[in-house]
């Protein structure tokens, strides 16, 4: 079998500005542009623009499956807001994590990570009432992902920026809410959510538009000293925001409770995996994911083993420098009686114990919350 | 930019550059584009001995962890302490200011390329 990588529509804008290429999920990304710390930089002082075309998207037009496959009671979502929530397997492992949408119709769509789209959507479509009847038009979900770009614009200056290439009044979109309105005269969803910790917007719009989108955001971003910032930038940009990445902090062995997603569970509704969960939160928790600084330089990767008085008591499951706060910094699963902030334990980097201290999540805030 | 024609090259990607009975290893270009942002570098100790082709110490990117080898064999004289606080430096000029250790009691190693040589290689991995 031959896996080719997919190309999301703004590829070529990628080539064009010269990104070193990487692949991620299935998808040849930007990896970084010139240098991932000045996409870091540009991203918390001044705007980044991001493409995360390869994100999936699910459209689930029916109420009922959405609630038995999202943790999260649906119901109480407004039109025109957004949560995150999990998708959990039966042993209340965690599959994906998802933002879903509540749309006028009454549907919702689910922001769903690259590497599992379609595994999402087969499992989605597998728990429908009637699954021989679901398909690619008129089924109860249906796959949109590839229809779809999404841009992200993201930093301080971003909300004055895509405010400048619309008539939309920007302000009243709250975090966490979305509208729908043109940018740059492209029809877009105007998401105000992210995945580095500043505030702004991300950009749902047509394949066909992405890339008129992408370089008059550019053009019209050089007066606010934008950068196209790439994936290296965008992990270690989540990573002092605290945000979980799926296949690395958590993934289907690992439920929400140890990863510290409690709050992402409506325990009082019935979804898959909550029964398990809940027997899990009875039985007392093995293993909990908490937030660390190293206290000498050496960098924290995934993977390496978590160490108390020589023994091995836990992984780390993210790690790198934090260029912001000036410290390597990680995450990890430990012992719950290893997780209180101030806690010290050793992280074994090439066979030695660095020393390091937990500290609470998340390591990075934006200075003035909007 | 630094005359490379008086370096040798090893296929891990490292330089080094004789002076009398010293050297000085570094890293060359493609090496930094490749890694990335470097973060943190794991160097040797002062006094310690190195067989050529041997494991000198770490390098660290943003993107992940290497391990830097000795091109020629020799005792560690020095140690460039600027990229402790500065390990951009290996990115800005890999072959000035980001240089890495400085050897002296060199052994020579015939297996190492000379720039010609080097970029050829480069070409063949980057196109493959």
């Amino acid at each position: 079998m031959v896996v080719t990588a997919e190309r999301t529509p703004l590829y070529d804008e990628h080539v064009r500005l010269g990104a070193q290429m990487t692949n991620f999920g299935g998808w040849v990304m930007p990896l970084q542009y010139s240098s991932i710390r000045e996409e870091h930089r540009a991203v918390r002082e001044a705007v980044g623009l991001f493409d995360l075309s390869h994100m999936g998207e699910l459209r689930v037009k029916d109420e009922s499956l959405a609630q038995r496959v999202v943790t999260r009671d649906l119901t109480r979502l407004k039109p025109g807001r957004i949560q995150y929530a999990m998708l959990c397997n039966e042993a209340g492992g965690i599959i994906d994590d998802v933002l879903a949408y509540a749309m006028s119709d009454r549907g919702y769509l689910l922001v769903v990570n690259a590497g599992n789209q379609d595994a999402d959507f087969d499992w989605i479509r597998s728990k429908a009432p009637s699954p021989a009847g679901g398909g690619q038009g008129g089924g109860p979900v249906v796959n949109v992902g590839r229809e779809w770009a999404l841009i992200g614009v993201q930093g301080p200056r971003a909300v004055g920026l895509v405010q400048r290439l619309t008539t939309s009044e920007l302000g009243g979109v709250k975090y966490y809410a979305f509208i729908e309105g043109k940018v740059a005269n492209v029809p877009c969803l105007i998401s105000r959510t992210g995945y580095t910790g500043e505030d702004g917007f991300e950009l749902f719009c047509g394949t066909s538009d992405a890339a008129l989108l992408w370089r008059t955001l550019l053009d019209e971003g050089q007066s606010d000293s934008i950068r196209p910032a790439g994936l290296g930038a965008r992990d270690t940009l989540r990573l002092e925001a605290g945000m979980r990445l799926h296949g690395n902090d958590i993934d289907a062995t690992t439920n929400p409770l140890e990863a510290g997603l409690e709050w992402t569970l409506s325990l009082d509704k019935d979804f898959i995996g909550r029964n398990a969960i809940v027997q899990a939160r009875e039985r007392g928790l093995g293993r909990v994911l908490v937030g660390f600084k190293m206290l000498d330089r050496s960098i924290p990767r995934h993977g390496y083993a978590v160490v108390e008085n020589g023994r091995t008591v836990g992984t780390v499951t993210s790690g790198n420098v934090s260029f912001t706060l000036g410290y390597n910094i990680g995450m990890a699963y430990v012992p719950p009686a290893l997780a209180a902030p101030g806690t010290g334990f050793g992280v074994d980097v090439r066979g030695t114990a660095a020393p390091a201290e937990v500290v609470a999540l998340p390591f990075y805030k934006r200075p003035h919350p909007k | 930019m630094p005359d490379l024609s008086a370096m040798r090259f090893a296929e891990t990607h490292e330089w080094v550059k004789k002076d009398g009975d010293t050297a000085t290893v570094g890293i060359t270009q493609y090496a930094q584009s490749q890694l990335g942002d470097v973060i943190y570098l794991e160097l040797p100790a002062v006094g310690q001995r190195l067989d050529a082709g041997a494991r000198l110490g770490v390098i660290e990117s943003v993107k992940a962890a290497s391990d830097l080898y000795s091109p020629v064999g020799g005792e560690v004289s020095e140690v460039n302490h600027d990229l402790k606080d500065h390990p951009e430096y290996v990115n800005e000029d890999p072959y000035g200011k980001g240089w890495v250790i400085k050897l002296r009691d060199v052994k020579d190693n015939p297996k190492l390329l000379d720039q010609k040589a080097y970029e050829a290689f480069v070409q063949g991995q980057s196109g493959s």
